[in-house]
């Protein structure tokens, strides 16, 4: 299933096309200095540890539920065969563990909307 | 584990820090991040992952319940796709 290589066609809106609007952790914290008082180092730790605690509970093959954000599960997928896509040669795929992501109710309805205007 | 459980261990993380600030750390950062997406924007973290939107195009659906064909409108879906490193941590199987 060619999910990881889907981003090549996924819709760009205009604004951030032109300016690259991207959240990174930079801006997170930013955000937690600005607004909750933190210190600068305490906010960068505070995202930092944020996903790394994620990435801990995942790895330690626990979901992760952010109710009104979303769920990260985790899958085991079998192997199965594949191909070198420049020689054509037949590798089969490992069989392994990964992570999705499924968005809640709330979370997909305010994305949704983005479609009842272009100025969104 | 859960949004509380999150709150928690980050609690415990930082013990030098208020009572409630890791709890208003969290509920602050994901609902930027929620924000961000409502906007269109894509949201980057190195070595977690990227969430950004797709297009899903308008259709003709049906009704399971009837049969009838419904218009489904245009929409946009959020999406996530997991950065290298944990890919790599969650992937136990070497």
């Amino acid at each position: 299933m060619p999910q990881s290589e889907s981003w090549g066609g996924s819709f760009v809106p205009d604004e951030s096309k032109t300016n690259g609007i991207t959240l990174t952790k930079a801006e997170l914290a930013d955000l937690l200095f600005d607004r909750v008082g933190l210190n600068k180092r305490e906010a960068k730790d505070m995202v930092e540890g944020f996903f790394e605690e994620i990435r801990n509970a995942l790895e330690r093959g626990e979901e992760v539920k952010l109710s009104g954000f979303g769920n990260f599960q985790l899958r085991d997928k079998p192997q199965r065969p594949g191909r070198n896509p420049k020689t054509g040669e037949e590798i089969p795929i490992t069989a392994r563990r990964v992570v999705t992501f499924h968005a809640s109710q709330k979370l997909k309805t305010a994305v949704e909307q983005l479609s009842d205007g272009p100025s969104a | 584990m859960t949004k509380s459980e999150l709150i928690e261990r980050l609690t415990a993380r930082f013990p030098q820090l208020g009572a409630k600030d890791a709890d208003v750390a969290v509920k602050m950062i994901l609902d930027e991040m929620a924000a961000s997406l409502a906007r269109g924007h894509r949201i980057e973290i190195r070595g977690f992952g990227s969430f950004g939107i797709n297009y899903r195009p308008p259709r003709v659906g049906r009704n399971p319940k009837s049969g009838d064909k419904v218009l489904v409108p245009e929409k946009y879906v959020p999406h996530f796709k997991a950065g290298k490193e944990l890919r790599e941590r969650v992937d136990r199987i070497e």
